[in-house]
């Protein structure tokens, strides 16, 4: 274990990064991994607990005690094989994940808990650094042929086991890109997609073919690919964004934040985007209090923006949650992101009432306070305020999968619209098709993507084989 | 086959487990003058040890008496001439006395078998004599039982020319007429027993209170009846079924004991078989196997096994001598000649092993020896009219003092022999020099002693497998956690690695694992029936040399050339040791030839290849054997991807008991080389089915990895490492065998002390007979199937495995590891409903724990509850939970495992609804007596500096603890803190670590645990392995009276750990007056153990308890006693279980904890609980966060599922729910492949007894305690205790006056507290040998002076009195040489003083903590453990004084200059006494004793010892101070000296 007495002696260190001002005036990450030196010191706080929350609150189970010790012990290599074999992309979650598992942390009961994702950060970047990550090709090949709809984590995930194990794996991506949300949804400044390529240049290596625009269900037919396969991974995500349907909601200057989002981030990709949707010198107002919202405050303070106002339909949370009722769970708490430090107006139990404009365009957004009681809310009368605005970016959440792939391969969904499959085979009503991600869970985060894959890859490994090796 | 009397074995009872011990004594006349007084005496000495046996739900079924005495000649000679026989002169005829089945035909087809077999042997049948008895007296169920008791006359041949040789034949016509007898297997057949046949003795016994012996066999009462030895025993046993022949005096000894090593004694016995021979016997050897019928009591083994030597030829005191030997092996101090003896016979019989004291007697000679240990008591006196009387106490027989010549008793390890024929006593000392010296054993043992050590040898490399080494510890299963947790400590420090909580993982039948077979055996361990012993303190009577290869021939007296042997110091083989034995031929020019057995086999063969792989196995064994190969070598190093691995453990004990039956076993050793053994419980399970020693080189080439790796640091490198892996193996090995009361790993070899839970019937039975398995489980093919699923996982692509080892997860939670039952998410869940007082929460957190529907976690787990067969009731006519709660206690977590925050809330919760809380073994806070008052809180009421989180209290509440626990250590146990009692737990045992001690190190005994501890902060407290007031069952009675009487109004209880046999144990319990037992599950929670304690010691308590339930039923003793269960009981649905079980209440401590907080960190012996639980560290016990009202709320949860399920059971009583096992069914469709052989049907038994007969407790114990003669005492008094007057008592006192001044101590205690009364209010003065206990836990304010002698534990847990002992004046004999006072005398003293004019017996002073004495010479271990206090001895010490001393200060006038080799310095240093002037000039004033000069200190000490004693030594060295003063020595303890000087430190830092 880290040191016996290490959480008593030694703070909590948050990553550095760089001033706002400095960092709003590039897409570049801005966030400093620790040395090797405050890694081992941070690693040394871990009490590698009789019963480590950490691991069940990480939705990979990423055996986070065994790898701070290593790092504690300066033995790099040895942690970074210890965390691949839970997490296939480290390098995506030790940057975006919200980390569940500080918040299951010993320590967070009531001290600060160690800091997991920073330590996960600097092993992966080490790794990569050090030229310790390299293909593992299977040793032999099954011949058998896996097609993956959806290249966001949970299909790279699966794509990446199941070519370990020796089959076939083809992933089909509509975008231009591969990556999904990890491409286009996720913001530059906050994980460069130089990452993606470098993964996909190893999942080349270990047998995986990448094959972009090939919208499945739409240009493509699925069946095609039921046919062609001995398995189909459904892991395409929950792409259909909640829509606001208030009065004004047609005025232009209101947008998806998924319409704004990736835009940026093709440019920063070196494409040309004519007619770029920007916030620049604008008035801005994002919809939606998560973290598609704080992207959308991030990309807008870069671009410009004259202010940037963040609404939430919930009221705000506490400042501190409360440990004793919530830990080792999830807690909701006021959480500020980078981007809410990099200049931004948040205000809660906020409902729009509709937008107004002129020719068509957007100029003000008219509101009402709530009041939340039992989990209800109601409009505060006499609330109503009218805000200043020409940009509305709606970060409201998605509603579930696209359902034009879903109904032309006919598999059964719940009912929120989802895939339906079982979180121990992944196995859709139609046998040879499984599904995973966000595509079957409804929209979540990375890291549960990244379980998911690597779970139903086991599953169809073991409906290929009969029997598999791969972990779950 | 158990006792023809014991039920049937049936569920879990089988009467193999039944045990005894008892009182014993015996009166000879030196010169061999024969007198009917000898047998009166004899009768009266049983009827005054009365108080050592037990009677069972029968007042007048005893557990069985008898006496053994020379044949009264002229009596029978008349009497058979009443009947017209003529008997021959004396010593030409035999008596058998002869126990006959009451059904004539049996009786007559009995008779005619003994008949036979006289005439077969040549011999001639006299006649028969009707044994005259009076059975009015008996008691019903004794009655039932009676048998036909008569004598057989037996003459001898023409070709009988001695005695010897008719008593051989005598022996011969038995043996024979009993295998006889067996072998018409009569139903009745089984009444048949020969309590003797011998020309010179005989033997009256049955099944009779100690008073009946006399009046029931008239033939006793006839003044021609006359001996010159009587030979008494009174039995104590744990079962109430009437067994006439199993009470004592056998045929040649009575045993007070118990044997701990039985079974591997009687394996051993019948593996020598084929390799006896006797020159005495010649052809009649034949005639007597088996020697020792299977289910013989282990004294009746014994005294087989006795009696073939002895018939072998040895005289009965080398017999005695070589199956009871000293501790020789790490003895420096013993002769040279005397060390060969016992080396030499060494190799020919293992030591019959536990606490014993055996008389014996061959009817020439009379004489008793006591175990290596000392853990009996014996004491003897010698009259000035020759008579030599001999009892486990003194006082047994009143002799006039001026009469007594000498008082002594039997030292460790000693003999007492009187020759009737020679006329005189032979000592210890004479009598081993001469058998010493009979041969030249020195010379032998150069000559056949062959040290593996010294074998000269190549040193070549040993050859390595070509398998990578990752790949060959995935196929025996190695984890990472082997590796971290077990390996690493071991290697690098030499220790067994140590962890903390208990083990909440499934057993491995259970398991999704693929557990390895050393998995499914649990280690047995001593409690109460014989005591475990302390390998690290006691480490000289313990020992790891181990014999490989064959051994001598056992009845060899002749021997000229004997066979040579080959020893090493301890079983764990390294590499250069193994190549030795590889190649032991060539090194020893052919004495010896090793062969090797490859254990491996095809993988591609299958599971089903095994068993004829095992066959074909033992038949190369049995081969190699008789081709005259010395060593076999079980190997399975060739393991590689092609070939699996018989699990060595079985391939061993398959080998071990083919060769055993073949009668070989003794031919050759067998030496285990595998890859398989790699923590201690591995080598003690090889070593315990018959390894002579183990090669374990694959766990030697992983610490080599890790010490390449540099995982050790730069101080240990791979040789190092390898020397302390095997040095922790070594310990830990030492530590399983103490654990069981066994010294030598000669004795444990093959004694098989395991049970196994999961493995089938037929598979034990073939394979590993003799041992338990009580729920069935996994077979043969299943075992090779569980092999070879590890093998395949190894050599297989899988991903996991390809480059690390797999996670485990057995010692701390892993997603993919073991299964555990406190996931993440049962805490949280847990702390968050007790927290918010939510019963949807609790509902969560019950279903993870509850439902094994997937997750197959305890058997409980895969019972049903018929509820088909039940017809619900409404809830609300159900039991209020308010009632169901007061049966709930928490467990004996004490302040020092757990912080006063986290302990003190605990109780307030208990006693807020109505249970119970226990103290724990730390001692209590007496400001937590008295109840809360408004206002108050915890912190205003224990100190705001002793508080670090403050609690806020109701007015009523109260802090105190219910249950006051009574550990080994007896920290804290005053007067005071008894009185505060509603109940007394004795733990015997605790769940995470049956059979050993503990210690809290200096650094975590604060200024506050020591002062409720009573001793010095920062000093080291050890709690010892066994109480050392409890040896055997009645010395646990014996503790039980003591409590009872310091605070009658409390319970007693018990607390022992389920593992087979418990149920008897507790029945024993039961019979000893106890009023609560409890029986604890293996898993039970702990500060701080040895991993392989807390995974491989005990069982699941659902075996435990049901077990107890059913023998306690049987035994009609169900209603006397409350039955709690504790162990990982979690939910109601637990709770439910337990009662239909047979448990009445039910005690929770893991769980509350968590309620309050605990998150399972597992880091309780780091101090660095982050929650503020499990630590002393005050800025960790600030984050503590846990209220009364979560612990209530949460009682209450599982309280209401127990409504809930009551309902569904319909059942409104709870009682109505106690032993309702039949309402139990074993889940159906359980698909998990390893649990489908379980079979439950045993646990689910129910006595078939009838109505009458309670299920559950209804009744109070009868505690005797009217006969107290503390009674008086208080009345007398009376006006100190109610006005403080001064008042004096004079009263005779004898051995049967207990526990005398104790009742007493509670009165004063409980009006005046721990201050008690001023010094000497209370004075009285007594005359006579005093009982057991004189003066346990005295009050401050009251003096005992006695005039003549005490028995063992006076001034046990003495608490501020006083207490004086001399000599009366009218005996003779020189108080320095001759013994006042018996064993473990002031064990556990708290304060106060006791001065002994006269030598004390074992184990003095043990845990005092603070009383001041003075005696005039001590036994061995004086003064071990001890804290605090003042020892001052003034004569001759014996070994091992000092051990584990870690306080106070002895003075010892070390007259001689011995006393440095007698005394233990590993945690003490010597030093001269100086005076007071020099010491000033010397030594800081801060680490004086006391803050006196040594000089004052002493001399004030001898002064009052002269002044209260009379002390003649006192006098002389006072009157000579100047010169007797140097011949003082200062006995100071490093620990002490240490935390003087830091407390001096802290104190000038505060003054500062």
């Amino acid at each position: 274990m880290g040191k016996v007495t290490g959480f008593l002696e030694f703070e909590r260190l948050h990553e550095a990064a760089d001033q706002p001002r400095e960092r709003l005036k590039h897409w570049r990450e801005f966030v400093h991994p620790l040395t090797s030196e405050a890694a081992g010191i941070q690693g040394a706080r871990c009490m590698d607990c009789g019963t480590p929350f950490c691991m069940s609150g990480c939705p990979v189970n990423n055996i986070i005690p065994d790898w701070n010790d290593l790092v504690f012990r300066q033995n790099w290599q040895q942690a970074l094989d210890t965390l691949h074999s839970t997490n296939n992309f480290p390098e995506f979650t030790g940057r975006v994940c919200p980390a569940p598992c500080e918040a299951a942390c010993t320590l967070n009961i009531n001290s600060a808990p160690v800091g997991i994702k920073s330590i996960e950060h600097a092993i992966i970047d080490k790794g990569w650094e050090s030229g310790w990550v390299v293909p593992q090709p299977p040793p032999k090949k099954t011949g058998k042929r896996v097609a993956v709809i959806g290249s966001g984590p949970a299909g790279l995930a699966c794509a990446q086991q199941l070519a370990r194990a020796g089959h076939g794996v083809v992933v089909f991506e509509k975008s231009d890109r591969v990556g999904g949300l990890l491409r286009y949804g996720i913001p530059d400044f906050k994980m460069e997609k130089h990452l993606i390529d470098r993964r996909m240049d190893q999942m080349r290596a270990e047998g995986v073919e990448f094959r972009v625009n090939q919208d499945i269900g739409d240009a493509v037919p699925a069946k095609k690919l039921v046919d062609e396969f001995d398995a189909v991974v459904m892991s395409g995500g929950a792409e259909q964004p909640r829509d606001l349907p208030v009065p004004g909601r047609d005025l232009e200057g209101v947008y998806y934040a998924m319409e704004f989002l990736p835009q940026q981030n093709k440019v920063v990709a070196g494409d040309q985007i004519s007619a770029q949707l920007k916030a620049t010198g604008k008035h801005v107002v994002v919809i939606g209090g998560g973290d598609t919202g704080s992207d959308c405050v991030g990309t807008s303070n870069r671009h410009g923006a004259a202010s940037v106002t963040q609404f939430e339909l919930l009221p705000q949370p506490p400042e501190q949650e409360n440990k004793p009722m919530v830990w080792p769970y999830w807690p909701v708490k006021l959480r500020t992101s980078s981007s809410h430090e990099e200049g931004c107006q948040r205000d809660w139990s906020v409902a729009t009432k509709r937008f107004e404009g002129k020719n068509g365009k957007v100029e003000k957004l008219i509101a009402v306070r709530l009041e939340w009681k039992d989990g209800q809310m109601k409009e505060v009368p006499g609330s109503e305020f009218t805000i200043k605005t020409d940009l509305v970016l709606l970060a409201m959440g998605f509603t579930g999968p696209r359902q034009a792939l879903l109904d032309q391969l006919g598999v059964a969904k719940d009912n929120r619209g989802n895939v339906k499959a079982d979180t121990d085979k992944y196995q859709t009503s139609i046998g040879k098709v499984f599904a995973a991600g966000d595509m079957r869970r409804g929209q979540s985060l990375i890291v549960w993507a990244i379980r998911e894959g690597r779970q139903c890859a086991r599953s169809v490994d073991e409906f290929l084989m009969g029997s598999t090796e791969l972990p779950r | 086959m158990a006792h023809p009397n014991l039920p049937e074995p049936q569920g879990l009872y089988d009467g193999d487990h039944e045990h005894d011990a008892c009182g014993v004594g015996f009166i000879a006349n030196i010169k061999g003058k024969k007198s009917h007084d000898i047998v009166d005496q004899g009768l009266t000495i049983l009827r005054n040890l009365t108080h050592r046996g037990a009677v069972g739900a029968d007042p007048k079924a005893s557990d069985g008496a008898g006496i053994l005495i020379q044949i009264p000649d002229t009596f029978f000679r008349e009497e058979m001439a009443k009947h017209g026989v003529k008997l021959p002169p004396p010593g030409q005829y035999g008596i058998g006395m002869v126990f006959l089945p009451r059904e004539p035909a049996s009786r007559l087809a009995c008779e005619y078998e003994i008949e036979r077999a006289i005439k077969d042997e040549g011999q001639t049948l006299i006649g028969w004599r009707d044994v005259p008895v009076d059975s009015e007296d008996l008691g019903e169920s004794v009655k039932k039982v009676e048998p036909v008791i008569r004598q057989v006359f037996i003459g001898r041949s023409s070709a009988i020319r001695v005695t010897d040789a008719l008593e051989r034949k005598l022996y011969v016509i038995r043996k024979s007429a009993g295998h006889a007898i067996r072998a018409l297997n009569l139903a009745h057949g089984t009444e048949f027993w020969v309590p003797s046949m011998s020309a010179r003795t005989i033997v009256y016994k049955g099944m009779l209170l100690p008073s009946q012996v006399g009046t029931y066999y008239k033939d006793l009462q006839d003044p021609r009846v006359v001996s010159a030895l009587a030979l008494v025993h009174q039995r104590f046993s744990t079962n109430t079924f009437p067994t006439w022949d199993l009470a004592h005096p056998f045929r040649m000894i009575a045993h007070n004991g118990e044997i701990n090593t039985v079974r591997g004694n009687v394996n051993w016995v019948r593996a020598r078989q084929g390799a006896i021979s006797s020159p005495v016997l010649g052809n009649d050897l034949n005639k007597l196997w088996p020697l020792i019928y299977p289910g013989q009591s282990d004294s009746a083994s014994f005294d087989n096994a006795l009696e073939l030597l002895v018939m072998g030829g040895y005289s009965i005191a080398h017999a005695m001598m070589m199956m009871i030997p000293e501790a020789w092996e790490g003895h420096t101090l013993m002769d040279p000649s005397r060390r060969a003896f016992y080396e030499y016979h060494a190799a020919m019989m293992e030591p019959w092993d536990g606490p014993a004291a055996i008389a014996f007697s061959d009817g020439r000679q009379i004489g008793a020896t006591l175990d290596r240990n000392g853990l009996r008591p014996a004491r003897y006196i010698v009259t000035d009219d020759d008579l030599v009387i001999m009892g486990s106490e003194c006082g047994c027989l009143p002799i006039p003092e001026e009469k007594i010549i000498k008082k002594w008793r039997l030292q460790p390890g000693k003999m007492f022999l009187v020759d009737l024929e020679k006329g005189r006593i032979i000592e210890d000392e004479e009598l081993k020099e001469s058998l010493a010296s009979s041969k030249p054993y020195v010379e032998w043992m150069e000559r056949i002693r062959v040290k593996l050590d010294d074998v000269e040898s190549q040193k070549a490399q040993p050859e390595r497998s070509s398998v990578p080494l990752l790949d060959r510890q995935q196929a025996f299963g190695y984890t990472q956690e082997d590796l971290k947790f077990l390996m690493l400590p071991m290697a690098t420090n030499g220790e067994e690695p140590i962890g903390s909580m208990g083990n909440d993982s499934p057993p491995a039948v259970l398991s999704n694992k693929n557990k390895s077979l050393y998995q499914y055996f649990k280690q047995l361990f001593a409690q109460v029936t014989n005591p475990p012993i302390d390998p690290i303190r006691e480490e000289l009577v313990t020992s790891l040399v181990s014999f490989i290869g064959p051994k001598p021939n056992l009845l060899g007296i002749d021997e000229m050339n004997p066979p040579i042997r080959l020893e090493v110091g301890q079983p764990v083989l390294d590499f250069f040791e193994m190549e030795k034995i590889r190649n032991i031929d060539s090194y020893t020019d052919g004495k010896f030839k090793s062969c090797e057995l490859d254990i491996t086999y095809p993988v591609a063969w299958g599971k089903e290849a095994i068993e004829a792989r095992l066959a074909s196995l033992a038949a190369q064994a049995e081969d190699a054997v008789r081709t005259g190969y010395s060593i076999l070598i079980i190997s399975d190093r060739r393991v590689d991807r092609e070939h699996v691995a018989i699990p060595a453990l079985l391939a061993l004990s398959t080998i071990h008991h083919h060769l055993t039956d073949k009668g070989l076993r003794t031919s050759a050793g067998l030496v285990v080389e595998t890859g398989s053994a790699r923590e201690v419980h591995h080598f003690a399970l090889l070593g315990g089915y018959g390894a002579e020693a183990v090669h374990p080189y694959l766990a030697l080439e992983t610490v080599l990895q890790l010490a390449e790796s540099g995982q050790f640091g730069t101080n240990v490198d791979g040789y190092k490492a390898i020397k302390n892996f095997v040095k922790a193996v070594g310990k830990g090995l030492r530590k399983v065998m103490s654990k069981m009361g066994i010294s030598t790993y000669m004795s444990y070899t093959g004694a098989q002390i395991f049970e196994a839970i999961g493995l089938s019937r037929p598979l034990i039975q073939k394979y590993f007979t003799g041992t338990a398995s009580n729920v069935g489980g996994i077979g043969l093919f299943e075992v090779a199937e569980e092999a070879i699923r590890t093998h395949l996982g190894a050599f297989s692509g899988d991903p996991v495995l390809a480059g690390a080892l797999d996670a485990g997860g057995e010692y701390a939670w892993r997603v993919r590891g073991e299964d555990h039952m406190w996931t993440p998410d049962a805490i949280a869940k847990l702390q968050h409903a007790a927290r918010a007082n939510s019963a949807a929460t609790y509902r969560e957190y019950a279903d993870i724990i509850n439902d094994q529907s997937q997750r197959h976690m305890t058997f409980r787990g895969l019972f049903d509850f018929r509820f088909h067969r039940c017809t619900p009731v409404d809830i609300d006519e159900v039991e209020p939970a308010a009632d169901i709660v007061k049966r709930f206690s928490t467990g004996a977590m004490s302040l020092g495992s757990i912080s006063t925050e986290a302990h003190a809330t605990l109780a307030v919760a208990m006693n807020r609804l109505g249970g119970k809380s226990n103290t724990g073994e730390g001692g209590e806070d007496r400001k937590r007596y008295a109840p809360i008052k408004a206002g108050e809180t915890m912190a205003s009421r224990l100190g705001a500096d002793r508080v670090v989180i403050d609690i806020p209290l109701l007015a009523g509440d109260s802090l105190k603890s219910k249950i006051k626990q009574v550990a080994s250590g007896r920290f804290g146990v005053t007067a005071e803190y008894l009185a505060s009692a509603e109940q007394i737990q004795i733990k015997m045992a605790q769940g995470a670590k049956p059979g050993e001690g503990g210690q809290l190190p200096g650094r975590k005994v604060s200024e506050y645990i020591a002062e409720i501890r009573y001793s010095t902060p920062g000093v080291e407290l050890i709690s010892p392995p066994p109480h050392h007031d409890i040896y055997s069952i009645e010395d646990l009675a014996q503790l039980i009276h003591d409590l009872k009487n310091s605070n009658t109004r409390a319970s007693i209880s018990v607390k022992l750990v389920s593992e087979v046999g418990v149920g008897t144990v507790a029945a024993g319990v039961a019979k000893a007056k106890a009023d609560h037992v409890t029986i604890s599950g293996h898993d039970g929670g702990t500060g701080a153990s040895p991993w392989s304690s807390i995974k491989h010691a005990g069982t699941p308590w659902e075996l435990g308890l049901a077990e107890t339930q059913q023998t306690l039923v049987l035994n009609r003793l169900r209603s006397r006693i409350a039955v709690q269960v504790d162990g990982q009981i979690k939910t109601g649905r637990d709770v439910i279980i337990g009662a239909l079980l047979g448990a009445d209440e039910f005690g929770f401590a893991t769980a509350p904890l968590v309620a309050e907080g605990c998150i399972m960190m597992r880091k309780c012996h780091l101090n660095t609980c982050p929650v503020g639980v499990a630590t002393q560290d005050p800025v960790l016990r600030k984050k503590f966060t846990g209220k009364p009202e979560h612990v209530i709320n949460y009682f209450f949860f599982v309280a209401e599922e127990i409504r809930g399920l009551m309902a569904k059971l319909g059942i409104r009583k709870f009682n109505d729910l106690i032993g309702r096992s039949d309402l139990l069914d074993m889940r159906k469709g359980i698909e998990h492949w390893k649990a489908r052989g379980l079979d439950f049907s045993r646990i689910f038994h129910q006595p078939q007894i009838g109505p009458e007969v309670s299920r559950f407790h209804t009744e109070t114990q009868d505690h005797g305690l009217d006969k107290a003669l503390d009674h008086r005492l208080i009345e007398l008094a009376m006006p100190a205790l109610e006005r403080g007057e001064k008042v004096t008592i004079e009263m005779p006192i004898r051995n049967i006056n207990r526990t005398v001044g104790t009742m007493l101590s509670g009165e004063v205690a409980r009006r005046y507290g721990h201050e008690g009364l001023p010094d000497d209010t209370i004075r009285v003065r007594f005359a006579g040998s005093a009982g057991q206990s004189l003066g346990a836990f005295l009050s401050r304010g009251i003096t005992l002076e006695l005039i003549g002698d005490t028995n063992d534990y006076c001034g046990k847990g003495l608490s501020g009195g006083r207490i004086a002992v001399q000599p009366s004046p009218k005996f003779r004999g020189d108080a320095l040489y001759n013994i006042i006072t018996g064993n473990a005398v002031l064990y556990g003293a708290i304060a106060g003083e006791a001065y002994f004019r006269g030598v004390a017996g074992e184990r003095f002073a043990v845990r005092n903590s603070g009383a001041h004495t003075v005696v005039e010479g001590v036994g061995d271990h004086g003064c071990e453990y001890m804290t605090g206090g003042t020892v001052t001895v003034l004569g001759a010490t014996g070994r091992n004084f000092a051990a584990g001393m870690s306080g106070g200060i002895a003075y010892v006038y070390d007259e001689d200059g011995t006393f440095a080799s007698y005394c233990n310095t590993s945690m003490v240093k010597l030093e001269p006494l100086l005076t007071e002037a020099e010491q000033d000039a010397k030594v800081a004033r801060d680490i004086w004793h006391m803050g006196e000069s040594d000089e004052t200190v002493l001399k004030r000490f001898i002064e009052n010892h002269a002044r209260l004693t009379g002390s003649n030594r006192a006098q002389q060295i006072l009157a000579d101070w100047p010169t007797t003063r140097r011949r003082f020595l200062k006995v100071f303890p490093n620990e002490y000296r240490r935390a003087l000087g830091e407390l001096a430190a802290k104190g000038k830092k505060i003054a500062a």
